[in-house]
């Protein structure tokens, strides 16, 4: 597959169980000076301070942020929805926070902001849905396919809970399915023009 | 989602219909989170589209209760956050006692789990007798709730748990006693606070306050809405009172920044500066 980059404006990634070192991994192939703005939401413990996106700083060479509301969301930042809180895009290009229910007994939860990001960007999203023990983000995943945006699932072969992406493919919005190694050099492939003879 | 084009500014004009008809005013609210209520109030209810929804709400004042209420989002829990909690206790209480009676006002208090939290520390602390406390919210469902103070028993674990991270110094279960699956809160912990119906979005300044709680309630405002809100705190501070806002919202970026000194930033509390 060959994408130029250009129609995208967003990456939503969303994990669960496993999904830290499958997050590590695609996180850590992105190159700086990366196009898009990266938005994730990784299952946490309530009570996590930080920890996580400290944790993914060390690994990744984009910034990494634990946003407040209505942070301005930029090209080549890293955003990692805070623990007990749902994290959503706005249209107008800022991060909203809401401590609404929780959904699929989660909050952050994968659908809320995968569906804000369809209603956000359209076909400019592409979403990826990692590993889990969950069937957060099968809806949202599929909220993305129909607004034309390129869904990602990992392959549930390698992923250490396979319940999530195999949920996301069941209900219908998977466009690819990949190794998380694989998906970290199609997203890092997606904004720039590949090197000659590579 | 079958016509994301049209939706939108269908939304606009519920909100817009609202806001004439019933003077609810919530086109100044968070937009993506509004939206994702309407779908979900729109889903549940069976409508078609969200301009059929409009009609009916307009005819139907019921109806537009439920959709206040289901806009109002009253979820909250005993000591939330609870370094929060701690830093009350150790950095606000202590200028509080210089005040020989002071005011407390928890602007969107919700079901009142944290005006309850609050004042087991102003008892736990020795000051609750010099307090009032004014707990305010514009869904009377909830507030009602909140006079009542009981909560599902199935809460209480993890309440004993964040109010011992808060500092608690005694046996939580001291605060609430149980009535089959409930816990009731103490009904002492109720005898200052004041119950009432405060709309942030139209209403007017609240008293000489001495701390403002407002936690959790401008993340579903926008910018705008958020600096009415804020004008409100400001104007109704003394200098050298206290704000306290959620974990996640942030004076910096606000209209009244200039007003405030940072007392804990994890914990979001600010003093009021001094009048010039
Ligand atoms: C998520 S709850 C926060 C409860 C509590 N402060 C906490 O942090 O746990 C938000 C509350 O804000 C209230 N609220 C929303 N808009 C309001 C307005 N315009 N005026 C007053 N209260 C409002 C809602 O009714 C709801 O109870």
């Amino acid at each position: 597959m060959k994408e130029t980059g250009t129609r995208y404006k967003a990456v939503v990634i969303g994990g669960s169980a496993g999904g830290v070192e499958a997050l590590g991994i695609i996180l850590a192939a992105l190159p700086a000076g990366f196009a898009l703005p990266v938005l994730v939401v990784q299952h946490l413990h309530p009570s996590d301070d930080g920890g996580f996106a400290s944790h993914l700083g060390r690994l990744a060479r984009l910034a990494v942020v634990e946003p407040c509301d209505k942070e301005i969301i930029e090209r080549g930042k890293i955003y990692t929805a805070p623990a007990n809180y749902h994290m959503l895009a706005e249209r107008d290009g800022t991060i909203g926070l809401s401590v609404d229910e929780r959904v699929n007994w989660s909050r952050p939860s994968i659908d809320v902001l995968f569906e804000s990001a369809a209603l956000a960007w359209g076909a400019g999203v592409v979403a990826i849905i990692l590993s889990g023990a969950s069937a957060d983000g099968a809806k949202g995943m599929l909220a993305v396919r129909e607004a034309g945006g390129l869904t990602i699932a990992q392959d549930p072969a390698g992923a250490g809970s396979p319940a999530m992406p195999q949920a996301a493919i069941a209900a219908g919005g998977v466009l690819e399915v990949l190794k998380a190694e694989d998906v970290g050099r199609l997203l890092a492939g997606l904004n720039f023009e590949p090197l000659r003879g590579i | 989602m079958d016509r994301p084009g049209l939706e939108p500014t269908e939304i606009d004009l519920l909100l817009e219909a609202v806001f004439r008809k019933y003077g609810y005013d919530f086109r100044s609210y968070a937009r993506a989170s509004i939206e994702r209520r309407v779908r979900q109030f729109m889903a549940s209810g069976g409508f078609a589209s969200v301009s059929e929804m409009a009609l009916k709400v307009l005819n139907d004042r019921d109806l537009f209760s439920r959709l206040v209420r289901y806009f109002s989002v009253p979820v909250t829990e005993l000591f939330r956050d609870p370094q929060v909690y701690r830093a009350v206790r150790e950095q606000v209480i202590p200028l509080l006692k210089t005040w020989p009676h002071f005011k407390i006002w928890h602007a969107g208090c919700a079901t009142g789990e944290e005006v309850y939290s609050l004042a087991i520390i102003l008892k736990e602390e020795g000051v609750y007798d010099r307090a009032t406390i004014y707990a305010t919210d514009f869904n009377d469902e909830a507030l009602e709730r909140a006079r009542e103070g009981v909560y599902g028993a199935a809460k209480m674990k993890e309440a004993t748990h964040n109010y011992q991270a808060a500092g608690g110094k005694a046996s939580f279960s001291e605060y609430y006693h149980s009535r089959y699956d409930a816990a009731a809160m103490n009904a002492e912990l109720r005898e200052r606070i004041v119950f009432s119906t405060h709309n942030l979005a139209s209403d007017s300044v609240f008293g000489e306050m001495h701390l403002v709680f407002c936690r959790n309630v401008l993340i579903y405002f926008n910018r705008g809405l958020q600096n009415r809100a804020l004008g409100l705190f400001t104007e109704s501070l003394v200098s050298g009172g206290f704000l306290c806002l959620g974990t996640k919202e942030d004076l910096r970026f606000s209209e009244v920044n200039s007003f405030y000194e940072v007392v804990d930033r994890k914990a979001r509390i600010y003093k009021r500066k001094a009048a010039l």
